[in-house]
């Protein structure tokens, strides 16, 4: 299966749906990626590009491969032994695959939210300090005060804890504890977000609370969210990408995809004739 | 298979299966319930059995003696300072035996009876008093009560321990005469008749009593008797005055063990239960158990150099044990990449835990002390051997610790660009710290009752200072335990139980320390 989407940059058509896509190079572009894990290949050629202040949907039954490729944005496949990747991943013209870049900078910029909702068991304001301590983004108590403040705020969680910051993070709720996990991740500052099934973890009011809160945050932030639930990629997505056994099959406007898509098994997905 | 639902919940196939499976249930509660009550049962038998042991060695009996500070005696010209002083156990010793002389006259009428008299004290018993004196040389010239354990034989009698003995009390006399030489006649209507009925029943019960003595004693004179008859007894009055038969109620001793067995004599079973009598011997708490370092006289045996010397090699062991195992731990549970070399690591680190602790003992012996020259019977080299023995286990609680550290933690501190040392040392180790920790400790508690591997480094040596360094000689407990139950009197049957209930407190104190850190520091993530 070879790549299937036109490559385009983001932005050079305008979607009816997104209001704000900047007619810009795309925030992180990847091309020719393949994935290995020991022998096994997880992912075949895909070829890819995230426009900035957008959020896109990763789509496609278990097994696909959209999350061994999110987690390639950020090298968390370095972590797995066995694991190997092949293919440029460009951020601002540079291969962030590329050795002389460091994983620990290259995390500090593009952050990442879990599954599962995994606070440190720290208290709250240790949870979101961490991060800007061990990368020295404050210079004293006020400044990093004022970080954890503006973060918790971006996250929707300040009104909720701010009474309240030393309680233990394990202390919230599961909605709350993943918006801490967000809070935790925006802190470092960093100019891609990446969710991994952010919501499968938590309830119906929860998981609403947190697609507004991605939906707010697309204003700032390059979003790249991997979502079983196909309602929730048409609810909080710009661009929507496909995957089945380790191929891209279809990309493009979220809305294009899900009323009239190109593809066959696309469409197969979608209407839930498999998956 | 093709009957309909409802049917298979009524079959009688249906309710046999059931009544077999709830049966098995049953029993296996019943098996479950078995082996705890097996556990419970030999931990009671073992409490049972070293503690009453123990509770024999927890009190002692203690002798009191007034004496006057002789300058002469304990602090002649020439040897008065303080230190020679301290040093003059002889002359301490000879105040304390006059003084025993004096009260009963009869001791200083020949050679032997001399000898049993100083059997009473031991030499070494009198130091405290010594070196009190040479703290406090104005009480020279002074009164002083000295105060010394009693011989362990006598103490270990009058606890009843020594040797089986009957006593009865005998009726009312009527007469007490002085007869020929050191006889006395005896005489009350069926006064001895107690004590015929006593020796005809212990005769039955397979007792011989030909060579036995039969002790009578009123007040705190004691005498031995022969010749009884119903109404009269001859008695050779062993110490004090034939007053106190005709006054007092009379208790008879009779002990069938012959006197040259014993190592107790009547006469001196007397004396004691003369200063018994006076007041002067008194059971006391045996805390020199604790405060006193090893001697040769069970008197005076303590644990004292022994529990320090624990305490250094517990320490040595400790400080190289914890350290290289918690991080050869995390290097091989966080670092290490998982490859033929590290799983055959691995494995090899498991058989080191499952090395008998001997062989430990013959490494350190040949490698320690024969190749590197380190000295013997020292806890550094005790300590080191035991942490060999030791790490293995710390690093095998570790990783498993390490391993219960959920995979998320690990995730979300590398997903906002902590380094992987970071990730581990901010996040990881803290989690897992109360398990390395019950590990270590369950170690060292383990190190802490060891024995075999130190009596091949020479720490079973005898020693009786305190050590104050870790390269000084010295002993530890198990090993000091090892010794005493090897020794042959039968005081130290009970200084051993003693011992042991020390030891086994030390240890229960240090996992009450790990249940403590777990409840402190368990964290739920």
């Amino acid at each position: 299966m070879d790549t299937d989407h036109t490559p385009q940059a983001a932005g050079t058509v305008t979607p009816p749906t997104a209001d704000a896509l900047p007619a810009a190079a795309p925030r992180i572009d990847c091309r020719d990626i393949n994935v290995f894990y020991g022998p096994t290949q997880a992912i075949h050629n895909v070829s890819l590009s995230f426009p900035d202040r957008a959020v896109t949907a990763l789509i496609g039954p278990s097994g696909c491969g959209k999350s061994t490729f999110l987690r390639c944005l950020n090298r968390m496949n370095d972590t797995i032994e066995s694991c190997r990747v092949d293919g440029q991943i460009l951020m601002d013209g540079q291969n962030i695959n590329d050795h002389s870049i460091d994983a620990v900078l290259l995390r500090s910029r593009v952050g990442m939210v879990f599954q599962k909702p995994n606070p440190f068991p720290k208290s709250i304001f240790d949870n979101i300090a961490y991060g800007p301590r061990i990368h020295g983004l404050a210079s004293s108590r006020e400044d990093l005060d004022a970080i954890v403040e503006k973060s918790l705020r971006r996250a929707g969680l300040w009104e909720e804890v701010k009474d309240r910051l030393q309680a233990p993070g394990t202390s919230l709720s599961g909605g709350q504890q993943q918006r801490l996990c967000i809070a935790r991740a925006i802190a470092v500052r960093p100019e891609v977000i990446l969710m991994d099934e952010p919501c499968s973890a938590l309830d119906p009011v929860a998981t609403a609370r947190i697609e507004e809160l991605i939906d707010e945050l697309r204003k700032r932030y390059c979003i790249v969210i991997v979502t079983h639930s196909m309602q929730q990629a048409a609810r909080v997505s710009q661009r929507t990408a496909f995957f089945h056994l380790g191929n891209l099959i279809e990309m493009g406007e979220t809305e294009q995809i899900f009323t009239n898509p190109r593809e066959k098994r696309t469409e197969d997905y979608i209407t839930g004739r498999f998956g | 298979m093709t009957d309909p639902a409802p049917s298979t919940f009524s079959s009688p196939e249906a309710i046999k299966r059931l009544k077999r499976r709830r049966a098995a249930d049953v029993r296996f509660r019943y098996y479950g319930m078995g082996a705890i009550v097996l556990a419970l049962g030999a931990l009671v038998m073992l409490a049972l059995s070293i503690g009453s042991q123990a509770v024999s060695a927890a009190t002692y009996h203690v002798a009191r003696y007034d004496v006057t500070l002789d300058r002469a005696v304990i602090a002649p010209p020439g040897e008065d300072t303080p230190e020679e002083i301290s040093r003059n156990v002889d002359g301490f010793w000879s105040l304390v035996r006059n003084n025993l002389l004096e009260t009963f006259p009869e001791a200083d009428l020949d050679r032997a009876s001399r000898t049993e008299a100083s059997e009473f004290i031991t030499r070494l018993a009198v130091l405290p008093a010594a070196r009190k004196v040479a703290a406090e040389p104005q009480l020279i010239g002074n009164e002083m009560t000295v105060s010394a354990p009693l011989n362990d034989d006598l103490d270990l009698y009058l606890k009843g321990q020594a040797f089986p003995e009957r006593r009865v009390r005998v009726g009312s006399l009527s007469s007490a005469s002085q007869q020929e030489a050191g006889l006395a006649r005896l005489e009350g209507q069926g006064a001895f008749t107690p004590i015929l009925s006593a020796i005809t029943s212990l005769e039955a019960d397979g007792a011989d009593l030909s060579e036995g003595s039969v002790l009578l004693t009123a007040g705190s004179s004691t005498g031995r008797l022969s010749d009884l008859q119903p109404d009269a007894a001859s008695l050779e009055l062993l110490t004090g005055t034939l007053d106190d038969f005709r006054s007092g109620n009379a208790t008879a001793r009779i002990i069938a063990l012959p006197e040259a067995q014993r190592v107790v004599s009547d006469q001196q079973i007397a004396w004691t239960l003369a200063l018994k009598e006076m007041g002067r011997i008194s059971r006391e708490p045996r805390w020199s158990l604790l405060t006193n370092s090893d001697s040769t006289y069970p008197e005076l045996a303590g644990g004292l150099a022994a529990l320090v010397g624990s305490l250094f090699t517990m320490l040595v062991t400790a400080l190289v044990a914890i350290p290289i195992g918690i991080l050869a731990a995390v290097y091989l549970e966080e670092f290490a990449p998982k490859n033929r070399l590290t799983d055959f690591i691995e494995v090899n680190i498991n058989n080191l835990a499952a090395v008998p602790s001997i062989v430990f003992g013959l490494l350190g012996a040949a490698v320690y002390l024969n190749f590197l020259g380190m000295p013997r019977s020292a806890p550094l080299v005790g300590g080191l051997v035991l942490a060999l023995m030791t790490f293995p286990v710390v690093i095998i609680a570790s990783r498993a610790a390490l391993k219960a550290v959920p995979p998320s933690v690990r995730s979300g501190a590398l997903a906002i660009g902590a380094s992987q040392m970071q990730t581990v040392f901010h996040h990881v180790v803290p989690l897992a710290a109360p398990g390395i920790f019950t590990g270590a400790i369950l170690g060292m508690a383990r190190a802490l009752g060891e024995t075999a591997p130190l009596l091949l480094i020479g720490m079973v040596a005898f020693v009786g200072d305190v050590p104050k360094g870790p390269t000084d000689e010295s002993t530890v407990m198990p090993v000091l335990i090892f010794t005493w139950s090897n020794n042959a009197e039968r005081a130290w049957e009970p200084m051993t139980s003693a011992m042991i209930v020390i030891l086994l407190a030390v240890l229960l104190l240090m996992n009450g320390l790990v249940v403590f850190l777990r409840r402190k520091y368990e964290r739920r993530w």
